[in-house]
Formats: structure tokens, sequence, C-alpha cells
């Protein structure tokens, strides 16, 4: 981590960095924001399209789909060392995983419920 | 192991699932199969990340996604369908806990995300990342809690209101803002760690004053929020697939909140200012009036009689069925009308119940099949040709004074018309006023008559009447 001596100095190489990467090929977070406009895109014209009655297991399953930060905490929780960094990251884990099996069931049990007449 | 292409390519089938999984719930037939590719996605998205290099802790991992794993089966196998709300807002203090914890992990230990030069220091790019995501789970977090417990009644349902609220807030998220900031600068612990409680303060703040019946919008805002924290953890660690389906998550959220704001009639600013229904109004009927204006009463036999002589039936739940968990009763009650040949459908507004979908959810329960359940528009029309429209546990999505009276504070409102049907009865255990703290001239009208029961105690006495 950064002491507060050296702060300044790594900044301005990473300043640099990040400066010089603009040129020739786009900086990656550029890439990303381009992914994340065009998702929000399709995820607006997804979601117009759930029916009202369902909106519930919507919700429940989106839970589950946001308990994607599993890959975060599964990243943090990597290096064989313990150190609070990774304990954090495996707390993480466990509770994004009692949301993904939770919500991915709850939803599961919810839809298996909505039968037509007869 | 994969290469870094595969690994980029295994996500983006990943990323199609989830899509797929949301897609599939256009339509109750095809949502099933929706759950199973959400499923299948979020499978592959893990297997890929265990793979990853740099993940060698296996043992730990496996652990905790075990423990979880149990702890999640477990409580979805046993969860009643009438704490869903809570239950999905608890949800979301999860995810919002994880992405903090993520974040400060992250913050410990950058050179494991690879969000570090040689030095170890962050990018300043990481770090505004690192900023956003953490205060964005931190205010999921807290304010998912206090969600929670104003659906499970630990928290009064009571907006919470105090002078200087707002402007406490402003001050708190100036401060938060420049905290991040000095965090962007000089990568502080410090910085972090005050940015950190301030949001975790706030969450507690923005949530307080926001009165029960519109955890509707809360629960979907929050749901917003955390799709919006697990994208920005995705910006951090470069990884699209996060970055999908935070977004798709994110953009969920966003328009549930719209839908249920607008059928509200309310500005999300509105609603975010929170207090609404504590403020005694001095227009329309004010709620000092109850009880001093006479209603037609009848017992539970009067309503069965009128029902069984009907040919159609519209019932309009709220609430209130949830709370006297009538579902079952109701259903039952509906059978015995059909085998007389009455018509009976079921009419939903928007934000009926605690959270969006949730008559929906506790009819589908109860085995009501969802093709007699209809949305606000499509029963509006219907009502004129209703011989009797039942009220069970609703107030404000049947007050007419949202149409009529242009001094009230719901005017504008959309509703559910009940009061073109030839009957309307009303099940409601007192003329108490509903969430908005208005009366309802609705209970006052020739054509109603007021049972005044517990819902259940009331559709099982009125299915006795008809056998």
């Amino acid at each position: 981590m950064c002491s507060s001596g050296n702060c300044d100095l790594t900044t301005h190489a990473a300043m640099m960095h990040d400066a010089a990467a603009g040129g020739a090929t786009a900086d990656p977070i550029v890439m990303s924001f381009t992914v994340f406009i065009l998702a929000i895109f399709v995820g607006y014209h997804v979601v117009w399209n759930v029916t009202p009655a369902l909106h519930t297991p919507l919700m429940s399953v989106t839970n589950s789909l946001s308990s994607i930060v599993i890959v975060g905490a599964i990243i943090a929780s990597g290096p064989i060392e313990m150190n609070l960094a990774t304990v954090l990251g495996l707390i993480a884990v466990g509770l994004a995983s009692v949301n993904i099996f939770g919500g991915f069931m709850v939803t599961q049990r919810m839809l298996a419920m909505f039968k037509k007449r007869g | 192991m994969l290469s870094a292409n595969m690994t980029e390519l295994a996500y983006l089938v990943a990323s199609i699932l989830v899509i797929l999984a949301l897609k599939g719930l256009s339509s109750p037939e095809s949502s099933r199969r929706g759950n199973m590719f959400g499923m299948l996605g979020m499978g592959i998205a893990v297997f890929v990340t265990l793979q990853l290099d740099g993940i060698e802790n296996y043992t730990w991992i496996a652990v905790a996604i075990g423990v979880g794993a149990i702890i999640g089966g477990t409580a979805a196998k046993k969860v009643p369908m009438t704490s869903m709300p809570e239950t999905v807002a608890f949800m979301h203090a999860l995810v919002g806990l994880a992405a903090v914890l993520i974040a400060v992990s992250a913050f410990l230990n950058p050179v494991a995300y690879g969000i570090a030069d040689s030095m170890g220091a962050m990018h300043t790019a990481s770090r505004i990342e690192l900023f956003l995501g953490t205060f964005i789970g931190a205010i999921t977090f807290t304010a998912s809690l206090i969600a929670f417990g104003k659906l499970k009644g630990f928290v009064s349902g009571n907006p919470v209101t105090f002078s200087g609220q707002h402007l406490l807030n402003l001050i708190l998220g100036v401060l938060m803002l420049g905290a991040g900031i000095v965090f962007c600068m000089n990568e502080s612990a410090t910085a972090f760690l005050v940015m950190l409680s301030i949001a975790l303060v706030l969450g507690v703040l923005l949530i307080i004053p926001i009165g029960g019946a519109d955890m509707p919008v809360i629960v979907s805002m929050l749901n917003s929020y955390s799709g919006w924290a697990a994208a920005g953890i995705g910006f951090t660690l470069g990884n699209n697939m996060l970055i999908v389906a935070g977004a798709l998550v994110g953009s969920s959220g966003a328009i549930l909140s719209y839908i249920m704001c607008k059928a509200m009639n309310r500005s999300l600013f509105n609603v975010l200012l929170g207090g609404f229904g504590s403020d005694t109004s001095d227009s329309g009927s004010p709620a000092a009036e109850v009880g001093t204006r006479p209603v037609r009463s009848g017992a539970a036999e009067d309503a069965a009689f009128l029902l069984k002589n009907a040919r159609s039936v519209v019932i309009i739940p709220g609430y209130g069925l949830a709370v006297a968990r009538a579902q079952h009763a109701l259903k039952e009650l509906v059978e015995v009308l059909q085998e007389q040949g009455v018509k009976v459908r079921f009419a939903i507004h928007p934000v009926a119940g605690r959270m969006p979908g949730h008559m929906n959810v506790l009819l589908a329960e109860a085995d009501v099949p969802y093709d007699i359940v209809e949305e606000m528009d499509e029963i509006n029309p219907e009502f004129s040709d209703t011989d009797v429209a039942l009220v069970i546990g609703a107030n404000d999505v049947v007050n007419p004074a949202a149409k009529t009276d242009k001094s009230s504070p719901i005017y504008g409102m959309p509703i559910l018309e009940v009061t073109k049907a030839e009957h309307v009865l009303v099940i409601k255990r007192s003329l108490s006023v509903g969430y908005a703290g208005l009366d309802n001239d609705l209970f006052y009208m020739d054509k109603t008559m007021m049972i005044f029961d517990d819902a259940k105690k009331a559709c099982e006495a009125m299915l006795h009447a008809i056998e």
C-alpha cells in the first residue's frame, strides 16, 4: 500500500501511464464504459417487456444476478495466505452465495406457482 | 486453465444467459426456462472465475460457497410468500455488504486485483471506481437493512422526520464526496474510512423518513442500487460480466421504480423526500372527519348473498389481504362462486402491497390461475359491466378522490374505478384511513356496503354462508 511519502510520485506515474494509453488504443475504462452503456440499453428493452404479474420474481432474480459480485469476492479471497483482505473476500463469497442460491431457488418456487386455469 | 480470450468468451456466454433469464419473464410459461438460463449463466461465471490465475484458496472458497448455499437454499424453501418484500430487502442488504467487503479487500490488497502499479499504489481510475463501488454498496447495505426492518415491523413503518433532516443529509453527502475526492487524490486510508462510514450512516438517514406504503418504490430503487454497486465493482476489476449483470439489474430496478412512482402519480424525488402521509392535510376529506359520516355496514351473509346472485365479480386485493394471510380462504370463495356460474376476476393495482407484483405472487401461491388476474388498464373499462366489486384490504388505490377532488393529495393517481360497478363491497377492519392519511368517499356511497372484519375471517364467513 501507499505510504504518505511516495504517493504523489506514484500517482503522477500512474497518470502518465494513463495518458500514454489514451493514444494508440482506447483506454480499458472506455471499453468498460461502452459495455456498460450497451448493457443498460439491453436491460431497458428487456425489462419493459416483463409482465407486471412477474415483477416480484423479477426482483428476486435480479437480486441473484447482482450477486455476480461473487466474481470479485473470489478474486479477493484467491491468495493462499490468509490476511484481512482474503478473510473479507471469503465472507463476501459466503454472502453472495446465500443470495445466488436463495434468490434463484425462491424465484423458481414462485414461478412454479403461476399456473393457467384448468 | 483457460486462456484470457477463452475466459472473456465464457463470460460473454454467461452474460447472454443472464439476459435470457430476464427475457423469459415476459410470460409465466417462458419464465421457468429463463430462470434455468440464469442459473447456468451464474454457474459458468463462477467456474470461469475459479480457474483464473492467482485463485489458489480453493478449500476456503468451497467452504464459503457451501455455507452460503445451505443458508440461502434453506431460507428459499421456508420463506412464506407473504414475507417476500422483507426477504428481497434483506437480500439487497447482503449484496450491498458483499460489495463493501470486496471494495475494502481491494483497498487492502490492490495487487491481487491487478489494479496497482509495480510499487503497490492504485491507479487513479481504479481509485475512482473503488470510491463509487464502495459508497453505492454501503448505502445499499444500510438502506436495505432499514427497509427490511420497516417491512418486518422491527422499525416503525411510519415516516421518521425531524427538522433539518434534508440539510443534514446534504451536508453528509457533501462530506462523503469530499472524503471520496481526497481518497481518489492520495489513496488515504483515513479518507477511505471516513467516506465509507458516512455512506453507511447516510443509507439509514435516507430511508427512515419514508413510510411503509412507499416501500414498493424503495425496494425497487435499492434493487437498482445493488446493480450499480455490482457494476462499480466490475469497473474496478475491468470485468465485463460484472458490468453487464450490474447494468441489467440497475436498469431493471430503475424501471420498476419509475413504474411504481407513475402508479402513485408522484416523482421519485417526492418519494425520497419522505414524510408522505404524516402531515395533517386540511384539503379534501380530512382524516378528522372519520367516523362522523353515516356508512352502510353489513354482515358477511349479506355480502355472500350479493356475490352469489351476481353475474360478474371483480376482486380488488390490497395489503390487508397479505396481512391477514387471507389468500387461501379467498381462493376457496372464488371457486365456490365459479361453481355457481359467477364470472370472477381479480384487479391488481401496480402499487398494491409492499413490493411490485406482491399481490400476483400471493394469488399464485393460493393457486389462483393467472389468466383471471388482470392489470389496472385491462380491468378499468370492465367495471361498468361488473355487478359486484369486492375490495379486500385496499384503500387509497380505490379512492375516487384521486379522480374527482383536485385538492386531494392523491389527485391524479391512477385508481381502480370500482365506483362504476353496480355494487361495492369493502372488507376492512375499521374505517381507519389508508396510507395517504385520507378518508375514502367510496366507503360512504349508497352502493357501498362495508364489512368490518379481518379479511380472512370475512372470506371464511362468506364461504360458509354460500355453501
